[in-house]
C-alpha cells in the first residue's frame, strides 16, 4: 500500500556552471530561483516557502528580499552536506503536503571554486561547522586525514579489499560520467570525454584509492527547483513531475563524512536506508526505476549507491558498470547529465534538476519511457515520476 | 639556519582540536595511555566519545585503559595536497582495537608492500604542537605489550 506524496516539482532553473561566476552567491541564487519560477509559470509573489542546505552561505531573508517574496510562511535548512542534498525537496514536499506552504523554492548556490575550495586540506580549519558533519574534524585531522578524498578513501579501501578490485576498476565510472557530460552543453566537461588510459595516467590524490579523475570537480553555479501541490501543478506551464516520496536517512552509528563506525564499511548504510524507505513508502522497487541520479563526490560513490539501492547485489557493482548497465540504453542509466564529475558540482541539486528533465523527457541524454527516477545522495533521496 | 642561510621551516603536527566530550581521550594520549569510553551501565565501548550511550541511553561512563593492541581495518596514503606537518608517504589507518572500538590513526614503521588489512598493531604516542599528543600504531611486537 503506497503512501505517496501529493507534491510535485513544477520548475527548475540554473545558472551557467563555471569555475568563476564573477558575481555573488546571492546573485546566482536569485538568478536560478527566478529561472525556476519562470519555468513553472509562477511569480515571486507566489512563493511562501524556502529550503536550502545548512552550508549554503545565503540567508533565506536575503534571498526572499531580493526576489520579492511577499509572505514567507515556511523556511528550513538541511544538514549532512551533499548527503543531505535531496533533503530540501523532502522538506518542501512535507511543507506542501502538510499545508505549511503552497509554493516552496529549493536552491543551492555556491562559488565553491572561485571563493573557497571544498576539496582542499582542512588543516587550517579551527573546528567543524555545525550541520556540516558531526565531530569528524577532531578525530581525523591529527592524522593528516584532511580532505574529502582522504576521508572517503579509507572506506573505499575496505571495499577494494573485500571484493578484490582496484583503482583501475573505478576508471569505468569516470569514463561513463565524462561520456554523459560530453554531450551535455551545460556540462563543464562538454565535448571532453576520457578513456580508461586517461584515468589511469591521472595523478594520485590518495594512493592507492583515488586518482584525480576519481574526484568531483569544484564549480561555481546555482540550481533551484520549485515545489507545489499536484493539484496546483496541473494548471502550470510544465507537465508536473510528481514527488512520489522524498526522505532523509541517518542509520545507527552513521556519520556524515568519516563514516567509519558501522559494522560493515563496504555497505553504504545511509544509501540503503534511504532507498528502503523510498521503496516502502511508494510500493516501488529498483526494477521500477528507469534512471538513477546518484551523488558522486568520488567514482566509488556510484558503486555504493548501485548496491545500496538494489540495482545490483553487493560486490557486483564494478562488473555491473563495466558491462554497460549504467549507460543510456543499459538496465539502469546513471547520472545522465554527467553527474558532479562530468557536469558540475552543485552539491547534488543539479542531479535533482536532471531527474526532473528525465521525467519530462527533455534531457540531452534522454532515456526512453521514463516513469520513475531515483535521485539519491545517501543521507537523502527521492523518487520522482510522471503525474 | 640551514646551509647557505636558508631557514629550515619545521611545521609540527598540530595539536588535536579538543572537544569537551573528547578531552579525556587527548589527556590520556599526553600521559601515554590509550583510553576507551565504556558505558557505565551496559559496558559497551563507543568511539568517538559522546555523552550518552546510544544502546542504553545511560550517561554513566568510564574511561578505561585499553590494551593498545588491535588490527588494521583499512588504510590509505593521502598524496595531494602535501601537508608540511606530515612526512610524504604517511599512512592513515583505521584500527579495530582489541576491546572493540574502531579509531582513525597513522600506521608507522612499515613498508607499503608489507601493509595488510588485518595485520596486528600496537599503539605508541607522539607529541604535537601545543604540548599535545596523539596515538599512532606500528606492527605489533610478537607476544609483547607495547
Amino acid at each position: 500500500m503506497s503512501e505517496a506524496s501529493n507534491a510535485a516539482i513544477v520548475g527548475t532553473g540554473q545558472t551557467e556552471f563555471s569555475k568563476d561566476s564573477g558575481r555573488s552567491e546571492l546573485q546566482i541564487a536569485c538568478e536560478a530561483i527566478r529561472a525556476a519560477l519562470d519555468d513553472a509559470g509562477l511569480a515571486p509573489s507566489d512563493v511562501d516557502g524556502m529550503s536550502t542546505y545548512t552550508i549554503d552561505n545565503n540567508e533565506d531573508v536575503d534571498v526572499a528580499r531580493s526576489i520579492g517574496v511577499q509572505n514567507l510562511r515556511f523556511s528550513s535548512r538541511v544538514g549532512h552536506g551533499g548527503g543531505g542534498s535531496v533533503g530540501p525537496v523532502a522538506h518542501a514536499m512535507a511543507a506542501v503536503d502538510g499545508g505549511l506552504a503552497d509554493v516552496v523554492v529549493c536552491w543551492r548556490a555556491m562559488n565553491e571554486r572561485s571563493e573557497y575550495r571544498f576539496g582542499v586540506s582542512q588543516m587550517e580549519n579551527t573546528g567543524g561547522s555545525p550541520g556540516a558533519g558531526s565531530g569528524f574534524i577532531e578525530w581525523s585531522l591529527p592524522f593528516g586525514s584532511a580532505t574529502p578524498a582522504a576521508w572517503v578513501a579509507v572506506q573505499a579501501q575496505r571495499y577494494f579489499h573485500r571484493y578484490g578490485v582496484s583503482n583501475e576498476d573505478l576508471a569505468h565510472v569516470s569514463v561513463h560520467l565524462r561520456k554523459m557530460a560530453a554531450t551535455n552543453p551545460n556540462a563543464w566537461f562538454y565535448q571532453k570525454p576520457i578513456t580508461v588510459d586517461d584515468h589511469q595516467s591521472s595523478r594520485w590524490i590518495v594512493d592507492p584509492i583515488f586518482r584525480l579523475l576519481d574526484c568531483t570537480q569544484e564549480s561555481d553555479g546555482a540550481v533551484a527547483v520549485v515545489v507545489t501541490s499536484l493539484e496546483r501543478a496541473r494548471d502550470l506551464k510544465q507537465p508536473p513531475v510528481r514527488i512520489l516520496h522524498a526522505a532523509q536517512a541517518v542509520p545507527f552509528e552513521c556519520e556524515t563524512v568519516t563514516n567509519y563506525y558501522h559494522e560493515d564499511l563496504t555497505v553504504f548504510d545511509s544509501g540503503r536506508a534511504c532507498a528502503q524507505e523510498l521503496y516502502r513508502r511508494t510500493g516501488l522497487s529498483a526494477a521500477d526505476m528507469q534512471v538513477a541520479m546518484l551523488y558522486d563526490a568520488f567514482t566509488i560513490n556510484i558503486w555504493w549507491h548501485l548496491e545500496a539501492a538494489g540495482f545490483c547485489a553487493p560486490g557486483e557493482a564494478p562488473d555491473f558498470v563495466r558491462d554497460g548497465n549504467i549507460d543510456v540504453g543499459g538496465t539502469i542509466p546513471v547520472s545522465t547529465n554527467g553527474g558532479h564529475i562530468g557536469e558540475a558540482y552543485i552539491h547534488g541539486m543539479n542531479n535533482v534538476a536532471e531527474a526532473v528533465r528525465q521525467v519530462r523527457g527533455t534531457a540531452v541524454n534522454q532515456v526512453a519511457d521514463v516513469e520513475h527516477v531515483l535521485v539519491s545522495a545517501g543521507m537523502s533521496g527521492a523518487i520522482l515520476g510522471r503525474a | 639556519m640551514g646551509a647557505r642561510g636558508v631557514r629550515k621551516v619545521v611545521v609540527e603536527r598540530p595539536a588535536p582540536m579538543v572537544s569537551r566530550d573528547g578531552a579525556f581521550f587527548w589527556e590520556g594520549c599526553k600521559r601515554g595511555v590509550l583510553l576507551g569510553q565504556r558505558c557505565g551501565e551496559c559496558e559497551a565501548f563507543r568511539h568517538p566519545p559522546r555523552p550518552m550511550c546510544p544502546r542504553c541511553q545511560s550517561i554513566e561512563r568510564e574511561e578505561v585503559e585499553l590494551s593498545g593492541r588491535g588490527t588494521l581495518h583499512s588504510w590509505c596514503k593521502p598524496v595531494h595536497p602535501a601537508l608540511p606537518m606530515f612526512e610524504p608517504g604517511y599512512v592513515v589507518a583505521l584500527v579495530d582495537l582489541e576491546e572493540g572500538p574502531r579509531l582513525l590513526s597513522n600506521l608507522c614503521g612499515v613498508e607499503d608492500s608489507d601493509i595488510e588489512v588485518g595485520m596486528p598493531l600496537e599503539v605508541f604516542f607522539v607529541e604535537t604542537a601545543g604540548d599535545g599528543a596523539v596515538h599512532q600504531f606500528r606492527p605489533a611486537t610478537p607476544g609483547g605489550r607495547p
